[in-house]
C-alpha cells in the first residue's frame, strides 16, 4: 500500500479534528492581552476554508483595533467574500480562528454576531416588507432597544425617511444598499464588515455612507471592506490588505505605502 | 485484491519527503486479514451447521433452515443502524472526521444487510405461509428500517462529501434510531387488531438450535467486521482523495 | 421570555410573506380535495364500508397536502436569499425552529379546516365530534416537527421534492396508524383500542424535543 503522506500539505494529518480540515485551532487570547488604546479589536488567526474541493483561504492573519478603516482587495474567487461570512458567523472555518473583542468567533458565536454588522453582496432584507418592518424584525432579532427610535434614525442618516413604508421590493438598488447599511447598523455593532459598499450608489449616496462610517469610527468602531476599486481603498482606509488565491501578498498601512509598489501588485493580482 | 490496511493511516513519523519510485515496507493488514480468516472459518462451520448438524423442523420441513441466516442478517442490520446512530452522535459532538467515516460505512454495510433480511424473511415467509409478504411487527418494521437507510444514503449521495452532508445525516440518524422502537410498537398493536401470520419461530428451542443460530450470529457479526473495516478504510481513501485534489488546485 | 418574542416576530414575518405572495395556500387546499375525491372513486363505499376507509382517505389527503406545504417556510428562505439573513441575526436557532413548524403548522391547519367539511360531506359521515380536533392537531403537531426539520435538509439538495416524502413518510409511521386508527374509533367506535392519541402525544413531545435540538446542526454551515 503506498504511503501518500508526502504528497499531502496538512502535516501529514488525514483527518480533521475539530474542524474539517485538520490544523491547529488558537484560543483567544485574554482580554488584558489587548491594547489598552483600543477597545474593540479584532484578531484571526491561521484561518483556514475550503468548500469540498477547492481551497478558498489558505490561512489568513489579520488585526484590527478600533477606529481603523482596512480596505481588502483582491480578484473575484480570491477569497474576500468567504473572509467575511467567516468573521461574521455565517462560516465556521476549516482551521484556525479568530477573536473579537475576546471572544471566539465560533464558541461564543452568538455573543459575536452582537457584536458585528455585515453588509454583502445580498441585501439580506426581506423583499415583500417594508423598509421599516425590515428594521423592526431585524431589531428584534438583535434585541435593539427602543427600536423605533432607532429605526426612524436611521432611516434618516441613509437618507431613506420618505421611503420607509415602502416595500423594498420597490426600492432601488442604491435605495436597498442604504437600507442593508442601516440593517447593519441597528444594533450599534464595534465592527463592520462591508462587501463591496459602494455598489449602486451614486454620489449622494457614497455621502451618506461615508458620514454615517466616519461617525462609526469615530466611535471607536473598525470597518473592514472589500473593493475593487484601488482608488477607493486608497481614499477610505488607513490600511490596505491583497488577497490572492486565498493568501494575503500585500499588507500595508496607508502611510508606509508606495505608490508605484502598489499598483504593481494590484495588477498582478487581478 | 487490496485488503484495507492501517498503512492508510499516517502518521507524522512515517512521513517522507521527495522520494518518489520508492514506498516503504507494507505492513501487512493484520485487522484485515485476521477478521477475514474467522470469517471464512466462521462460514464453513455456520454452513455445515447449518444444512447438516441441524435436524430438520417437524413443522416447517427444511426451509426453515433459512432462520439460521435471516435471523443473524437481520440482528446485524439493526446493529448497523445503531452502530450508525452512535457514530452520528459521536460526530455531532466530537466534528472529528473519523465518526462520519464510521456512520456512512456502517450506513452501506446495513443497507445491503437489511435488503437481505428483507429478502430472506420475504422467502422464508412464503415457504411457511405461501404469501411473499405479510404485516407484522417485525418485517414491517424491517421494511421501514430500509426505507430510512435508503433514505440516508440519498442524502447522503445527494449532498456530496461535504460537513453540511456530514451532519444532516447524522440529525436523520438519530432521529431514525429513536424513530425504530416507537415504529414498531404501533405497528404491534395495529396488529393485534388484524392478527397475522408471524414470521418467528414459536416455543423453546432444542438446543442445537440455539448452537447453530449463536455460531451463525457470530460469523455474520464477523463479516460485518470484516467489512465494516474495508469500507471504513475505504472513506478514509476518499476522504484523503478529495483532500489531495484540492492541495493540488 | 425574548425567545417567545423571536419566534412570534419571526412567524408573524413569515405570514405576512406568505399572505402577501399569496402561493401555497389554494395548491394546497385543491390537492387536499382531489385526493379526496379520488378514494371515492377508487373504494367502493357503500354505508357499512364507509367508516372503514373514510378515515385513511382523510389522512392520506392531509398527508399528501402537508407535504406539499412543509417545503414552503425553509424553502422560500433559501430560494430568495438563504438562511443567512436569520443566521446573520444572534436568534436562538431553536426559535427559528419553532417559528418555521408554528408556520407550516398554520398552513397545513388551514387546509385541513377547508378539507374536513368537505370530506364529511363526500363520504357522508358525522364531523363535528369534539375528539376529532386534538386527534387532527397532534398528528398535524407530529408531522409538521418531523417535516419541518426534513425540509430544512432536503432544500439544501436539487432533488428537494423527491427527497423529502423518503425522509419524511417511514418516519411518520406511527402517527399516521394513530391518526387513522383514532378517526376511525370516533367514527366506529370499538372496544379495547390502544390509546392512540397518547401514543401521538407521546411521539410530538418526544420528537419535538429531538428536532429543535438537532436543528442548527442542520442549517448552519
Amino acid at each position: 500500500m503506498r504511503n501518500f503522506a508526502h504528497l499531502s500539505t496538512n502535516n501529514g494529518e488525514m483527518y480533521s479534528r475539530g474542524t474539517l480540515s485538520g490544523g491547529q485551532v488558537y484560543p483567544c487570547g485574554r482580554p488584558d492581552t489587548r491594547p489598552a488604546s483600543s477597545p474593540f479589536f479584532l484578531e484571526a488567526k491561521g484561518l483556514k476554508k475550503s468548500f469540498g474541493l477547492k481551497p478558498v483561504l489558505r490561512s489568513i492573519d489579520l488585526t484590527l483595533s478600533g477606529g481603523e478603516r482596512v480596505a481588502l482587495l483582491g480578484a473575484n474567487g480570491a477569497g474576500k467574500t468567504t473572509l467575511l461570512r467567516i468573521l461574521v458567523g455565517l462560516t465556521k472555518p476549516g482551521a484556525g480562528s479568530a477573536c473579537i473583542d475576546g471572544l471566539d468567533i465560533v464558541r461564543d458565536a452568538q455573543q459575536v454576531r452582537h457584536l458585528v454588522g455585515f453588509v454583502a453582496h445580498q441585501p439580506y432584507l426581506y423583499d415583500e416588507l417594508t423598509a421599516l418592518e425590515n428594521l423592526y424584525f431585524f431589531g428584534k432579532m438583535y434585541t435593539v432597544k427602543n427600536i423605533q427610535e432607532r429605526a426612524s434614525l436611521l432611516l434618516d442618516k441613509v437618507g431613506l425617511e420618505k421611503s420607509a413604508r415602502e416595500r423594498v421590493a420597490v426600492l432601488s438598488r442604491g435605495q436597498v444598499q442604504r437600507l442593508s447599511l442601516a440593517r447593519a447598523l441597528l444594533h450599534s455593532p464595534h465592527h463592520l464588515l462591508l462587501d463591496e459598499p459602494d455598489t449602486g450608489l451614486d454620489q449622494k449616496g457614497r455621502d451618506l455612507v461615508e458620514a454615517l462610517l466616519e461617525e462609526h469610527t469615530a466611535r471607536g468602531g473598525t470597518i473592514l471592506f472589500t473593493t475593487h476599486q484601488l482608488e477607493r481603498a486608497l481614499q477610505m482606509s488607513d490600511s490596505i490588505i491583497m488577497l490572492n488565491k486565498g493568501r494575503i501578498v500585500f499588507q500595508k498601512k496607508r502611510a508606509d505605502l508606495e505608490l508605484d509598489k502598489l499598483q504593481k501588485t494590484y495588477q498582478e493580482v487581478t | 485484491m487490496a485488503l484495507a490496511n492501517r498503512d492508510t493511516q499516517t502518521k507524522h513519523r512515517d512521513t517522507r519527503m521527495g522520494t518518489p519510485g520508492q514506498h516503504k515496507n507494507t505492513r501487512p493488514p493484520i485487522a484485515s486479514l485476521a477478521l477475514l480468516t474467522l470469517t471464512f472459518i466462521g462460514m464453513m462451520t455456520s454452513i455445515f451447521m447449518i444444512f447438516l448438524y441441524v435436524p430438520t423442523d417437524a413443522i416447517e420441513g427444511i426451509p426453515q433452515r433459512i432462520f439460521y441466516f435471516h435471523v443473524p442478517i437481520a440482528w446485524i442490520g439493526m446493529l448497523a443502524f445503531g452502530v450508525l446512530a452512535v457514530a452520528s452522535i459521536g460526530y455531532l459532538w466530537k466534528k472529528d472526521e473519523r465518526w462520519d467515516w464510521l456512520a456512512r460505512a456502517s450506513a452501506e454495510v446495513g443497507t445491503i444487510f437489511i435488503t437481505l433480511a428483507l429478502i430472506t424473511g420475504s422467502i422464508w415467509g412464503r415457504t411457511t405461509w405461501g404469501t411473499w409478504w405479510t404485516w407484522d411487527a417485525r418485517l414491517t418494521t424491517t421494511l421501514i428500517l430500509w426505507f430510512i437507510y435508503i433514505g440516508y444514503m440519498m442524502l447522503r449521495g445527494y449532498m456530496g462529501r461535504t460537513p453540511a452532508s456530514a451532519r444532516s445525516g447524522a440529525v436523520l440518524a438519530i432521529v431514525g434510531v429513536i424513530d425504530v422502537p416507537i415504529i414498531y410498537e404501533s405497528v404491534n398493536w395495529w396488529r393485534t387488531l388484524h392478527p397475522q401470520a408471524e414470521v418467528g419461530t414459536p416455543g423453546a428451542l432444542p438446543p442445537e438450535v440455539v448452537l447453530t443460530l449463536m455460531i451463525s450470529l457470530v460469523t455474520f457479526t464477523l463479516l460485518y467486521s470484516f467489512l465494516m473495516v474495508q469500507i471504513y478504510q475505504l472513506q478514509k481513501m476518499q476522504a484523503l482523495a478529495q483532500q489531495l485534489h484540492a492541495d493540488i488546485e | 421570555m425574548i425567545f417567545l418574542e423571536q419566534v412570534i416576530a419571526i412567524l408573524w414575518k413569515d405570514v405576512r410573506y406568505e399572505l402577501r405572495s399569496k402561493q401555497m395556500w389554494t395548491g394546497m387546499g385543491l390537492f387536499a380535495l382531489l385526493v379526496l375525491v379520488i378514494f371515492n372513486f377508487t373504494f367502493d363505499l357503500r354505508v357499512d364500508n364507509v367508516a372503514a376507509i373514510a378515515p385513511g382517505a382523510l389522512w392520506v389527503a392531509f398527508v399528501f397536502a402537508s407535504l406539499l406545504g412543509l417545503g414552503r417556510t425553509i424553502a422560500a428562505e433559501r430560494e430568495i436569499g438563504s438562511m443567512d439573513r436569520l443566521l446573520l441575526c444572534p436568534v436562538d436557532r431553536k426559535a427559528i425552529y419553532l417559528a418555521k413548524l408554528l408556520g407550516n403548522m398554520l398552513f397545513i391547519g388551514v387546509v385541513e379546516i377547508v378539507a374536513l367539511p368537505i370530506f364529511a360531506a363526500l363520504f357522508n359521515v358525522p364531523l363535528f365530534v369534539g375528539a376529532l380536533l386534538p386527534i387532527v392537531l397532534l398528528s398535524t403537531l407530529g408531522i409538521a416537527a418531523v417535516g419541518t426539520l426534513f425540509s430544512a435538509m432536503a432544500a439544501a439538495t436539487r432533488a428537494r421534492e423527491l427527497l423529502l416524502p423518503i425522509l419524511v413518510f417511514p418516519l411518520i409511521v406511527p402517527i399516521v396508524i394513530g391518526a387513522v386508527r383514532a378517526t376511525g374509533t370516533l367514527l366506529a367506535p370499538a372496544v379495547n383500542e390502544p390509546p392512540w392519541l397518547g401514543l401521538i402525544a407521546a411521539f410530538d413531545v418526544i420528537f419535538l424535543t429531538v428536532s429543535m435540538l438537532t436543528f442548527e446542526y442542520v442549517i448552519e454551515e
